[in-house]
């Protein structure tokens, strides 16, 4: 499968790009959305600040880009800021607009819970879903904000750091969002990939 | 429920795995490509590697074995040694690294977190701090632990959180070498100090050692070197201790 890795200069897409690439899929680098309809499936990868990310993609008219192809049936995997750009809007420094392919916010983890920020290292990520239940299990997590569905049915993996959050949404086998990182998180993490990369 | 990292730590020069006892006497412990993969394997949650070749020279070689390693693991990890600059980190980084760790580029200027942070975001920018007991105060030391400074640990640690840093990994001086266990008291207080991931680092000689620290200290992961790379304690066997203690750790195949 041809697969399209959005590269607009937010972090590691080297790690992504090797995962692919040992699923024996073909990944390519998109800096702009000149080739986008080419591919079978989009990745959305991303670390970093919300608002800085999606002005990098309005920058090069991938956000328009992104969202026409997905409103024409192409598949997309987001991957932790990634993951949070499909959402509507994040609140974090300010609100900030996101691609809004899934109705629902980006919100902080709530200070009186008194956990560390960033949620980061191995937590358990459980299936909603009995197609994937067989993968829930621990993955790698670097966050501070969590995504915040409106409709509790696109919840694909809950997760708990003082509260249960949202750690990965599908909508109809084709909008998936994982707020860990797959290609980070061994051998689970690259079923995952290889479960929803199809 | 989020669970304990094991961190084994890998000090690398001109691209060797290399383990300073105290800081000196440096032994060779192997290929840092096959040692990274072996501690993959096993169930390391995630790597740390040091180039302490540290020349502007040496570095390319360490940026060409950031590389491979990327390659070869899925699971995060941290580099560092004499990064002093956004440009250098960005090589890294592209290279395929998670995370950064600065440490005396920290001290000489602190606005180098801030940067970082800006750049990359606080999540992949570890400051590293060396300390030791002083007169009844934690003293930082630079250079690798060869230089005093006149920071306070804790002072320093609230310092660089508020520049951006997004995890501390604290080595205790006093404890490094000595297979004593870590610096639990001075590791709470940290741990109470800031709102950051903590790495416990320095003092690992046993099973029991890490059990405390995870029970006692607040940190978040802990790191060692020779106890794993001389096969004193292995992965598999301290994760399954640790499990058997009621501490949460990641469950490996």
């Amino acid at each position: 499968m041809k697969i399209g890795i959005i590269d607009y200069g937010m972090g590691n897409i080297k790690s992504i790009t090797n995962a692919v690439n040992h699923l024996n899929h073909t990944a390519s680098l998109l800096t702009n959305p000149d080739s986008i309809n080419d591919y079978d499936f989009l990745i959305l990868p991303g670390v970093g600040a919300f608002s800085e990310a999606m002005s990098k993609l309005n920058e090069t008219g991938m956000n328009h880009a992104i969202i026409d192809c997905v409103k024409n049936g192409k598949k997309i995997l987001g991957i932790c800021l990634g993951m949070q750009l499909l959402f509507a809007k994040s609140y974090e420094f300010g609100e900030t607009t996101g691609l809004g392919l899934v109705e629902g916010d980006v919100v902080p983890f709530d200070k009186e819970i008194a956990l560390k920020v960033p949620h980061m290292g191995w937590n358990e990520a459980i299936a909603t879903d009995n197609y994937f239940k067989d993968l829930s299990g621990d993955y790698y997590f670097v966050h501070s904000y969590y995504c915040l569905p409106k409709k509790k049915e696109v919840t694909l993996f809950l997760t708990n750091y003082g509260i249960n959050f949202c750690s990965a949404i599908n909508l109809n086998s084709q909008i998936y969002g994982v707020q860990f990182h797959p290609e980070k998180s061994q051998h689970l993490g690259m079923n995952l990939l290889k479960r929803i990369l199809v | 429920m989020l669970t304990k990292r094991i961190i084994p730590c890998l000090d690398i020069k001109e691209g060797r795995t290399v383990k300073g006892i105290n800081f000196k006497n440096l032994v060779d412990a192997g290929d840092p490509v096959e040692l990274a993969s072996y501690y993959s394997d096993q169930g390391a949650d995630e790597l740390v590697f040091l180039d302490i070749s540290a020349t502007a020279e040496k570095r390319k070689t360490f940026a060409a074995l950031v590389r491979k390693i990327a390659q070869k693991i899925n699971i995060p990890f941290t580099v560092g040694g004499g990064i002093a600059s956004v440009a250098e980190a960005r090589t890294l980084l592209l290279a395929g690294a998670d995370k950064i760790s600065i440490n005396s580029a920290a001290i000489r200027n602190p606005t180098l977190i801030k940067e970082l942070s800006e750049a990359f975001g606080g999540q992949c920018v570890v400051v590293a701090i060396d300390a030791k007991k002083v007169d009844d105060t934690w003293r930082v030391y630079s250079v690798g632990g060869a230089k005093p400074t006149s920071l306070n640990l804790f002072t320093w640690a609230k310092e660089v959180v508020k520049l951006g840093a997004g995890e501390i990994l604290f080595t205790s001086m006093d404890n490094d070498g000595t297979k004593q266990g870590f610096a639990n008291k001075a590791l709470l207080q940290l741990s109470k100090t800031v709102n950051v991931p903590i790495i416990a680092s320095g003092g690992a000689g046993e099973i029991a050692h890490f059990t405390e620290t995870f029970r006692t200290s607040g940190a978040d992961a802990a790191l060692a070197a020779s106890v794993f790379h001389f096969n004193q304690i292995t992965i598999p066997q301290l994760k399954k201790e640790l499990h058997t203690q009621g501490i949460a750790i990641r469950k490996t195949p």
